[in-house]
């Protein structure tokens, strides 16, 4: 295992090098600029925005609350997008590109190299996700004058849904080339989104039977179960017509959570994690 | 008491490669001695690289067992006894010489250090390009570099897939040079190659592989077959059948019949015909 630290921190180099980092970091500059514009301009006109006294609405908490749902979506994207790019070619594209034969030959263990790959992705990720996240919260919260019933879980739950992402870029890399494992991942992703806005509609119109396939598929995609549930944890305590409104929402509707979907996303990254440790071990290179 | 035999470097039995309905190798038995240096030699998809990646863990066999040194190939130990250069590799473009060098030392668990890394750059001529970056190589260069690479950590034996290929003359005769010093340090190598002249300077044994099996092997000079003796006389240039042991005999007899004898020379086939004959000929 004294390899994985070498490992982890290659990954983390061969990150800055291939100025993956410089593009995320230029977009992530660009999301927060156009999400605060976006708070400077709702809370305008918020100001001058008249809520009939008989409709018992805090639009400034329906609105704040809908942006850092927003906020919390696009973070998960970014995120996701980082991952992928630092995964998708790990085994096959690395391999066929004749980089990883001269390191997994080396007497290091073909599940030390992959989780090593899994840790050093994960590394840049999450502290990534939480950076971006947090910050939108202060913009935000400086703004609007409004902050998240929870600030600290749904930070680390988006973290964890980019930690589910990149264990299943991590096991298609083992099948699939580069670019074949990034459309996989990325379709797989939106699938996952898409059950979700799925489920927000179902539970809208009360259709039994959408809300009982949007929470199979967010079971069977943990990633989008863990961002339904960070998600509901951003207005955990608002109640009334307000979180009433905030449910039928897009980035405000959360059916599947709790400690259940949580155990179940850990459960699930570990089993892909040694779906993808075993395929690896037998693949050819 | 009995001294316990020394395994070989690396011990091919019975190996067999299937890629669906494709069979790389189809039972192929193969030795390497301590300090040998073994060519390896066949045509395009003969089974020589799935050969040396099995050897070296990085492709599972079908059937049949290859141990590096007495341990079962792709285990760990196996994997510490041996430095291996693909054909096909490539080194990150942003890493220098020495970083790479410094990235496989901790993965191999080489304690060399910076001194390690100096004397393995002189030894393939790049003392000078250590600070260069590989995107900054020729591909002469990379090609050095990596047999450096599999030298980290002093393997016991060398698997080298076809490590001349993009080297020119000078570079050829430096791994020639490198590849004898190897040798007079104990390091086994099998040298998969389709230089035939490099491998018949160099190599102690020869094995030629087709279609996934052994169809020929032994020393060049075993494989190399006397072709008769050229007779140079006044007049002119016969081929005479005999071998060394007949150019007394054939001398004489050319000055008893009034010839004026000017050379003899003992023909035999080179390494190339020995492989051609082999092979028939064959190319993919």
């Amino acid at each position: 295992m004294s390899a994985v630290p070498v490992i982890v921190g290659y990954v983390l180099r061969e990150a800055l090098r291939r100025r993956v980092f410089a593009v995320v970091l230029f977009l992530t500059i660009v999301f927060l600029v156009l999400f605060w514009v976006a708070n400077h301009y709702v809370h305008n006109e918020l100001r001058t925005l008249q809520v009939p006294q008989d409709v018992p609405v805090d639009a400034r908490t329906f609105a704040s609350a809908f942006l850092t749902g927003l906020a919390l979506f696009a973070t998960m994207f970014l995120g996701v997008v980082l991952a992928v790019f630092l995964t998708l070619g790990a085994v096959t594209g690395d391999a066929e590109r004749g980089l990883l034969q001269p390191l997994v030959v080396r007497p290091v263990g073909r599940s030390t190299f992959l989780f090593a790959r899994f840790l050093g992705a994960t590394a840049v990720t999450a502290p990534y996700v939480i950076a971006v996240y947090l910050s939108a919260v202060v913009i935000t919260g400086l703004t609007m004058h409004w902050w998240p019933d929870r600030i600290a879980t749904p930070a680390i739950e988006i973290a964890a849904a980019v930690a589910v992402v990149t264990v299943l870029s991590l096991l298609g890399s083992v099948f699939l080339s580069s670019t074949a494992n990034g459309i996989a991942v990325f379709m797989l992703f939106g699938a996952g989104l898409v059950a979700g806005l799925l489920g927000t509609i179902g539970h809208a119109i009360g259709s039994t039977a959408i809300r009982h396939a949007s929470t199979v598929a967010a079971y069977m995609t943990p990633f989008e179960a863990l961002y339904q549930d960070a998600l509901r944890q951003i207005t955990a305590s608002t109640s009334g017509l307000t979180g009433f409104l905030l449910q039928l929402g897009p980035f405000g509707g959360a059916y599947v959570h709790g400690w259940g979907v949580r155990l179940w996303a850990l459960a699930f990254l570990c089993l892909v994690g040694t779906a993808a440790l075993l395929a690896f071990k037998r693949r050819d290179l | 008491m009995y001294a316990r035999p020394v395994p070989a470097a690396l011990a091919v039995r019975g190996l067999a490669k299937r890629y669906g309905a494709i069979e790389a190798l189809g039972g192929v038995d193969l030795d390497v001695a301590e300090g040998e240096l073994v060519g390896l030699l066949g045509p395009n998809g003969a089974g020589k690289s799935t050969l040396v990646k099995i050897a070296c863990g990085l492709v599972r066999a079908s059937a049949g067992d290859a141990e590096v040194w007495g341990a079962r190939a792709g285990t760990r130990p196996a994997r510490r006894a041996l430095g291996y250069l693909a054909e096909l590799f490539r080194f990150p473009g942003w890493m220098s010489a020495d970083e790479l060098l410094l990235l496989h030392q901790r993965l191999s668990g080489s304690e060399g250090g910076e001194r390690e890394r100096t004397e393995l750059l002189e030894l393939v001529a790049l003392r000078d390009a250590r600070s260069r970056r590989v995107e900054a190589m020729s591909k002469g260069m990379q090609q050095r570099l990596g047999i450096a690479q599999a030298l980290v950590g002093t393997p016991r034996l060398l698997l080298l897939d076809e490590p001349t290929s993009a080297l020119d003359p000078v570079g050829r005769r430096t791994v020639r040079t490198l590849l004898e010093e190897l040798r007079a340090r104990g390091i086994s190598v099998l040298l998969n190659s389709h230089l035939l002249s490099e491998v018949e300077l160099v190599c102690d044994r020869v094995v030629i592989l087709l279609g996934g099996e052994v169809v020929a092997a032994g020393t060049p000079g075993e494989l190399a077959r006397p072709r008769g003796i050229e007779l140079e006389t006044d007049g002119g240039t016969r081929l005479v059948e005999g071998t060394r042991e007949d150019v007394p005999r054939v001398v004489e007899e050319a000055v008893r019949a009034g010839a004026r004898v000017y050379g003899a020379r003992v023909l035999t086939s080179t390494l190339e015909d020995a492989y051609l004959e082999a092979v028939g000929g064959e190319t993919s």
